[in-house]
């Protein structure tokens, strides 16, 4: 391969046995993501329904590091482009749709999947477009503010949303030969596909002069725009290429759960998306889809699994306390500590960015004056 | 084409900030072909006239024109466009990015390939990052960093970053190239070789250049026309020769038992 690209994936900078060994993990990985029903079945693990949820956590990760991880913008607000997404989805598809004509005519799901993600980073562009002319953590605000907004608009116009009572049914995508309906295998392998997806997106993109163009603005603002960089569209496009991923994923949610409700999107999904790219390794691909697995797997499966396990052993010791024991309470205290201990040990995440623990570095060495270096043109 | 070849005209141009008058109606003109020296002590308001110029500070009266177009109204990016580079005084590389990154993102706004090209990796796109990449090279190379492409910017030593910056602003294909004092911290041996190469760059890349600068052996030996601000005003402006003998310049900026000082950098 010699595309020359400076920034290139490990297949490109890496040589010989370092190579060999990661193209042989990553087809390991790949055989094992496409056995994963088969395997599962044999195995009897009954993970099938988990991993779904899973992975569409991890497009959301994926999306969220695009914003978080290239750009440097902190976005709080990420589960209100989800629910755009997941709401166009409804009301394109759905017979309680406002839209009555599409009560016979619903919308071709890859189509309302398009739809979806183009809707969502719309909304990115209406938000982004004002805020990120700004300088410092509004946009952390901003996104804040907007992340809790969406829902309660939601809640509060039941004429179109059915509020708090959601919306149902949705449209499943349809394919020759295939049935979406409650077999879980159909939607394993779309969600597979979409992730597969949002890794090469991704991956082309972490590549290309536009995340190069990122890392500058990231790095110097000033210095960016001065070498001919618009720092704010470079941005707009960052923020609403994001948003767009968390929209594709909002459809196929819906689609799957088929009812979709305010509370499925509050603040604790923006939160636990960003852990997930936090604790993988922020501004890396595959950091962030380790990240997802974790904690993803540690959300559906690893809570239930180990409550049961506490359960068992409180019963057979006669300790009321393991008995009523449930982590699936304590989720969100488990994920700060994780998130807690990640920074204490190792804040550039499990699989780092090469260029984010650079920058994490220098960050230490300039210490409090680089922000303040930022903020002040040199005056004379 | 402007009256008198001028490639930068600055017409009555004031920046205040709040009460602070950092320039105060200046009339400042870049002979198209030049190398121009912007002196003055310090706190005269070369770099707010500098960054005026380069988009950073929009002027509070007055009005730039590039190439007979106002560009006083537009934002440092737009300016770096139109052909216009600088560099920094206190050096504004990436330091997260090795030395040919840092040129290639010079390149950006001389590429064409849109974002979703890019995510495609379309055959022109793979064709212009290819392109982008020698033409970096060949940049490290003119300004003599051969061999240290991969090294991050952070690294390298002072003198180098300074060349580093200056391969950058060449990367974006200026007509105007602004330096803001280019040999600041350098020992007379690298300022000397600096000097050179600042004409080196005149001559055999056809460009414009603003100076600002301390090192009177470099303005005198080097500009053809000299500006002397102070306290934000125009005080006097001419050939080095001419600037040097001026006594109000004697007197505001070199004081006035440096006199001598001035003499001696003449004959060098």
């Amino acid at each position: 391969m010699s595309t020359g690209r400076p920034t290139a994936g490990w297949w490109q900078t890496t040589t010989g046995a370092r190579r060999r060994r990661n193209a042989a993990l990553t087809a390991a990985a790949l055989l094992l993501v496409l056995f994963f029903p088969q395997i599962n079945d044999a195995l009897n693990l009954g993970l099938a329904g988990k991993a779904i949820p899973i992975a569409i956590f991890i497009t959301l990760a994926l999306g969220l590091n695009v914003v978080v991880g290239f750009a440097g913008l902190l976005d709080l607000g990420y589960a209100a482009f989800f629910a755009i997404g997941a709401y166009t989805a409804a009301f394109l598809t759905s017979t309680v749709s406002p839209i009555g004509y599409v009560h016979d005519h619903p919308v071709n799901f890859f189509l309302t999947m398009l739809a979806s993600a183009a809707v969502a980073a719309l909304f990115g562009v209406l938000l982004g477009a004002p805020t990120l002319r700004l300088r410092g953590d509004y946009l952390a605000i901003v996104t804040l503010g907007f992340g809790e907004i969406v829902p309660l608009v939601v809640r509060n116009v039941p004429e179109y949303t059915k509020g708090t009572q959601g919306m149902n049914p949705i449209g499943v995508p349809e394919l020759p030969f295939v049935t979406f309906g409650l077999a879980t295998e159909p939607w394993y392998y779309l969600c597979v596909a979409v992730v597969l997806l949002s890794v090469v997106v991704t991956s082309r993109l972490r590549t290309s002069r536009i995340c190069r163009a990122l890392v500058a603005i990231r790095e110097d603002e000033v210095a960016a725009a001065s070498v001919g960089i618009n720092p704010v569209s470079t941005k707009l496009f960052a923020f609403s290429l994001g948003a767009s991923f968390s929209g594709f994923a909002g459809s196929i949610w819906a689609s799957y759960l088929q009812v979709i409700a305010p509370e499925q999107f509050d603040f604790s999904v923006s939160i636990f998306v960003l852990s997930m790219i936090i604790l993988g390794g922020m501004g890396n691909v595959y950091g962030v889809i380790v990240g997802g697995l974790l904690l993803g797997g540690f959300d559906r499966v690893l809570a239930e699994r180990t409550s049961d396990l506490l359960h068992g052993i409180g019963a057979a010791l006669d300790l009321g306390l393991l008995r009523e024991a449930d982590l699936t309470k304590a989720r969100t205290l488990i994920f700060g500590l994780a998130l807690v201990v990640m920074m204490l040990v190792r804040p550039e995440g499990l699989i780092p960015s090469a260029r984010r623990r650079l920058e994490l570095h220098l960050a230490e060495e300039r210490g409090g004056d680089a922000a303040e270096r930022r903020a002040n043109v040199e005056p004379d | 084409m402007t009256e008198d070849g001028a490639l930068l005209v600055a017409r009555v141009v004031s920046k205040r900030f709040g009460g602070l008058v950092a320039v105060d109606k200046v009339d400042f003109e870049i002979p198209r072909g030049s190398i121009t020296s912007l002196i003055g002590p310090n706190g005269a308001g070369k770099t707010t006239l500098f960054n005026v110029i380069a988009g950073l500070y929009r002027p509070t009266g007055g009005e730039v024109t590039f190439e007979g177009r106002t560009i006083s109204n537009l934002s440092p990016h737009q300016i770096t466009h139109l052909g216009i580079a600088r560099t920094f005084q206190n050096i504004r590389l990436f330091q997260a990015m090795t030395a040919l990154e840092n040129v290639m993102v010079g390149r950006h706004t001389r590429m064409r390939a849109n974002p979703f090209e890019a995510i495609l990796g379309t055959p022109r796109e793979r064709r212009e990052e290819r392109e982008v990449r020698a033409k970096a090279r060949e940049l490290l190379a003119y300004v003599g960093l051969e061999g240290r492409e991969d090294e991050f910017a952070r690294n390298l030593p002072y003198g180098d970053q300074r060349r580093l910056e200056i391969a950058r602003a060449l990367a974006t294909g200026p007509t105007l190239l602004l330096l803001d004092e280019p040999t600041a911290g350098m020992n007379p041996a690298e300022t000397s070789a600096l000097t050179r190469f600042i004409r080196r760059l005149r001559d055999e890349l056809s460009l414009t250049i603003l100076l600002i600068e301390h090192d009177m052996s470099v303005v005198m030996g080097i500009s053809e026309r000299v500006t002397v601000l102070n306290h934000g005003a125009k005080l006097a402006e001419g050939p080095p020769g001419a600037i040097q003998r001026d006594p109000q310049v004697i007197e505001a900026y070199l004081g006035r038992g440096a006199a001598d000082l001035a003499k001696r950098g003449e004959t060098n």
